[in-house]
């Protein structure tokens, strides 16, 4: 099976502050993977390095066999400007925890601006897909509404509907239901294990670890800045090598 | 057990109400009537003395207020609001552009062009303008009192002063917009200027609207300064007629009546551009 996603010892650091300290994983085509760790262990900007939202200190990131946000001259990685980084973007699909829609657009706008402005796709065209995509989120009257007028849980997944429109090669998914309601959080992870079961490759931060165990092939625990441990979910949930991923466990479950 | 007797109740059947059941009496406010009534006499008074002093002369009012010269004063008024705002806005989105940019020589540019103009005030800035031929009697080969004549003077001096306070209004509506709409934009990889355009500006308008129509009302009002370097705006032609027929009263009614019949105009659009820019929002007043 080929990779999808390949990092290597990336570090990134927030001024005096090391957020990643060389992180290595390789992601296949067509696993799920879902990335657990306590707060500040690095997970969501480790998330963030993998689109160039988080430009890395140190390291490389490859997507589908491309460099992201720099090029190879020599011995050296030159910086992308900023037309080829949005161009690589939009082959990875990228979920935001607050969902970020446009309150000023209605769902089907959100959806179709960027197969529009982007890919330069015919308006009628994207409009079909997103309603087939709105369909596929269970969402399909909602096309006209307003963000606003929609629950936290309709809105995370018209939000997921937004980042399929541009047909990526990969799913990043950054604490999806951390936001929601207890009773919203299932209709989008329902949404979630659907992609999953069609094959998507998609990185999961999350703190379901129910999601985690059902869905995942690979699930990362991931500590002040390093992974920890990584392996099926059978082994790193039921029979955790490491004493911290332990300790985190027996807090969340 | 009063307890026990209160649940009970609430649980069975609503009763018809008996017919000696306490009608409700709202609190009688004297005070509220009192202040009306005050007001409302006061207010009569005024009406009153207004109408009935002949000094207004409101025949005169009459006669003026659709004169040629009146008109045209107001006119100007009107265009030079208008350009004024216009090129006021379009440099101050610019600045704020420069002031927010990473970039810190713009930036400094930005935050000092603010600080200058906003220090002047608009009357000094026109004379000096107006006086600009002093310091530089030619400006490419062309006398510079032939190229600025009162009217540019009048449109440079404003927009400059308009511009340092718009470059704040945009400023303000700009960080308004969440963070996250210009990272999810970036995600979506949405161009620069599609974020600008499309993302950021709309959701920024809903800031800048109010204080903008503040602007553009205080501006219209604003422009009757450029009297004092005699272009004939609304105030400066209601001027030039009563220094001829001493009606000095009845032509400052006119200017009077004027600005505040284009303010109420503007007001009225105001309530239908902050209608507009409210889309997908919960609270629309």
């Amino acid at each position: 099976m080929s990779v999808m996603v390949d990092i290597r010892s990336v570090h990134k650091s927030f001024g005096q502050l090391d957020v990643l300290k060389g992180i290595d994983l390789q992601v296949r085509t067509g696993q799920v993977t879902v990335v657990l760790g306590p707060s500040g262990s690095g997970k969501s900007t480790l998330l963030r390095t993998i689109n160039h939202l988080e430009k890395v200190d140190r390291g490389a990131i490859h997507v589908d066999g491309t460099l992201i946000g720099y090029r190879r001259s020599g011995d050296r990685l030159r910086e992308l400007p900023e037309r080829e980084v949005l161009k690589q973007r939009t082959r990875i699909g990228f979920v935001f925890q607050n969902f970020h829609l446009f309150p000023h657009l209605t769902v089907l706008e959100n959806i179709v601006e960027a197969p529009v402005s982007v890919q330069k796709r015919p308006r009628q065209e994207a409009e079909e897909l997103a309603r087939r995509l709105l369909e596929r989120v269970g969402l399909a009257d909602k096309a006209d509404a307003y963000p606003r007028r929609l629950s936290g849980g309709q809105q995370q997944r018209v939000a997921i509907a937004r980042a399929l429109a541009l047909e990526p090669r990969l799913l990043l998914f950054d604490e999806p239901t951390s936001a929601l309601d207890p009773e919203l959080v299932g209709e989008v992870l329902d949404v979630i294990k659907d992609l999953a079961r069609q094959g998507t490759t998609m990185i999961v931060v999350t703190h379901e670890i129910g999601f985690a165990r059902e869905v995942a092939d690979t699930v990362v625990f991931m500590d002040d800045g390093r992974i920890v441990e990584q392996g099926p979910p059978g082994e790193v949930l039921d029979r955790p090598r490491h004493e911290r991923t332990r300790a985190f466990l027996s807090k969340v479950l | 057990m009063s307890f026990g007797t209160a649940v009970t109740q609430a649980s069975a059947p609503p009763e018809p109400e008996p017919a000696d059941a306490p009608r409700i009496v709202p609190q009688l406010r004297l005070g509220q009537w009192t202040a009306a009534a005050v007001v409302l006499v006061l207010l009569a008074l005024a009406l009153t003395s207004i109408v009935r002093n002949q000094a207004f002369q409101w025949d005169v009012v009459a006669d003026y207020f659709t004169s040629d010269s009146v008109l045209r004063g107001l006119w100007l008024t009107l265009w030079l609001t208008a350009v004024v705002m216009a090129l006021g806005f379009a440099l101050g989105t610019l600045l704020a552009v420069f002031r927010l940019s990473g970039n810190p020589v713009l930036r400094a540019v930005s935050w000092g062009y603010v600080w200058l103009f906003r220090s002047i005030p608009i009357l000094v800035q026109l004379l000096l303008w107006f006086n600009i031929g002093a310091l530089y009697p030619h400006v490419l080969g062309v006398r510079t009192v032939d190229l600025f004549g009162p009217v540019t003077v009048a449109i440079v001096g404003l927009t400059l002063h308009e511009a340092a306070y718009a470059a704040e209004v945009v400023r303000g509506g700009i960080l308004s917009v969440d963070r996250g709409q210009i990272e999810a934009a970036q995600a979506l990889g949405l161009s620069r200027w599609r974020r600008w355009r499309r993302i950021v500006l709309p959701q920024a308008m809903r800031s800048i609207v109010p204080p903008a129509a503040n602007m553009l009302i205080g501006t219209l009002k604003g422009t009757s300064i450029v009297s004092v370097i005699a272009v004939q705006d609304l105030l400066y032609s209601a001027q030039l007629i009563y220094h001829q027929t001493y009606q000095v009263i009845p032509l400052l009614m006119v200017a009077t009546l004027w600005y505040t019949v284009v303010t109420s105009v503007l007001g009225a659009g105001q309530y239908y551009v902050e209608k507009h820019y409210a889309r997908g929002s919960e609270r629309t007043r």
